[in-house]
């Protein structure tokens, strides 16, 4: 049967977890998406070919290869190329670089979705290029490509867990060290996977109605 | 200094691995096809209860991590009395993750078929088993091919997670080749480089398939 008082007693250690999750997605997903961004505008305006083989290499690499993978030639690959990071940083920056591509197919896809006719027609207006791109291209953009952002950002809660691998101490990492300590194995992966069933559940609840809204909003602005 | 000599050094022993990778993510995506294919039907019958059950069970595997569901097979089973080699828990509960995944491309698909063609079968007086076998799943199939070349994908990168369970493929090879060389940038890179190789060649493989479907 469950033993409660097991998670009375490492409560706080899982409560810990819990927070460590969520700042490792939220900042990863940040991260991920600013990059991501940069690169679709880079092959969007850098033509040069090196520039383009580059990225696409870049894109292949990381989407062909699989992210615990990617975290072990970070974590313990990088300081033999003179990069020396802890755990949290090592994890951050793996989750940013895992998720970067994926963004910017995304934002690729959305901005070559925004009608040419908005943008010239805002050129013609005299808008400057910034303006251009904030008041024209990006919400445009959003309004095809926000379903596929909410969507990866789900994935990449789920990809968290990855990081318990190189000791990140988020949720799963504090659940293993109770199970080690406690023998509690199948209590603690029951618990860990309602608990994952529940928020992502709930996340993809309020990503499906914040979407709604929000394209909502722009289909009738634009 | 980078070395190659590791990599030339350990690169047969790592390909050997790469067979588990595969057997994993092949026998994994197969059973995928199959449970998908009835969760499919599951979640597209008229029965409210049927559609509710596989409406759960895709929330839970899509939910759930897979990390955590295969600790949940390997500890959870032999506590219900299964005893199963690791390697079989591992091909099931990757199959069932991908079932989900599966059974959503084929909903999809299912859709993009006239509805006439169902209508007409039921009005020649086809039995329903006839119609999904003969009629909708084969078409359905076709249909979705890109996607299920892309789940195939996603499921080989996915199975370097059973390196939890103790299966030793081509990650868990490249972890102990590291400890015991201490050169784990070179070995996780030459790890990285097989993976994109298995999938680029999938890839391939799965662009013939569509050239060949689209007529």
């Amino acid at each position: 049967m469950i033993d409660l008082s097991l998670f009375q007693q490492y409560g706080p250690a899982l409560l810990r977890g819990l927070g460590m999750t969520i700042f490792c997605w939220l900042v990863g997903t940040v991260f991920a998406m600013a990059l991501g961004f940069v690169m679709a505008l880079v092959q969007r305006s850098v033509k040069a070919w090196p520039v383009q083989w580059l990225l696409r290499a870049y894109v292949e690499f990381i989407r062909g290869t699989p992210f615990l993978v990617q975290l072990f030639v970070l974590y313990y690959g990088g300081p033999m190329l003179g990069l020396r990071l802890d755990a949290l940083p090592a994890g951050l920056l793996g989750l940013t670089i895992y998720g970067s591509p994926y963004f910017a197919e995304i934002f690729r896809a959305g901005l070559n979705a925004v009608p040419v006719g908005q943008i010239e027609a805002a050129r013609a207006m005299g808008f400057p290029p910034g303006a251009i791109m904030r008041r024209v291209m990006i919400p445009v953009m959003l309004v095809s490509a926000l379903p596929a952002l909410v969507n990866f950002s789900i994935i990449l809660t789920k990809e968290t867990v990855i990081l318990s691998m190189i000791t990140v101490p988020e949720i799963m990492f504090e659940t293993q060290t109770m199970m080690a300590e406690t023998f509690a194995f199948a209590e603690a992966t029951l618990v860990l996977a309602l608990f994952f069933w529940i928020f992502v559940e709930a996340i993809s609840r309020i990503g499906r109605r914040l979407e709604r809204r929000a394209t909502h909003y722009l289909l009738e602005r634009s | 200094m980078f070395s190659f000599q590791t990599i030339i050094d350990n690169l047969p022993v790592l390909i050997a691995s790469a067979r588990y990778t595969l057997l994993i993510s092949g026998l994994g995506c197969l059973l995928g096809l199959i449970f998908g294919a009835v969760v499919c039907m599951g979640a597209v019958s008229r029965s409210v209860a049927a559609r509710r059950v596989a409406g759960v069970y895709v929330s839970f595997f899509r939910g759930v991590p897979l990390l955590i569901q295969l600790l949940l097979a390997f500890y959870l089973l032999p506590l219900v009395g299964v005893n199963v080699p690791a390697l079989v828990a591992a091909i099931l509960t990757v199959g069932l993750c991908a079932a989900a995944y599966i059974s959503e491309i084929l909903r999809g698909a299912l859709n993009a078929i006239p509805k006439g063609q169902a209508e007409a079968a039921i009005a020649v007086g086809l039995p329903p088993r006839d119609i999904w076998t003969r009629i909708l799943l084969p078409q359905a199939l076709k249909i979705s091919m890109p996607s299920l070349v892309n789940e195939l994908i996603l499921l080989v990168k996915a199975s370097s997670l059973v390196t939890v369970v103790g299966i030793v493929e081509i990650t868990r090879m490249s972890q102990s080749i590291a400890s015991a060389t201490y050169r784990p940038l070179e070995i996780y890179l030459a790890a990285a480089f097989i993976y994109l190789a298995i999938n680029l060649v999938i890839a391939g493989i799965g662009r013939t398939l569509e050239q060949r479907f689209a007529l």
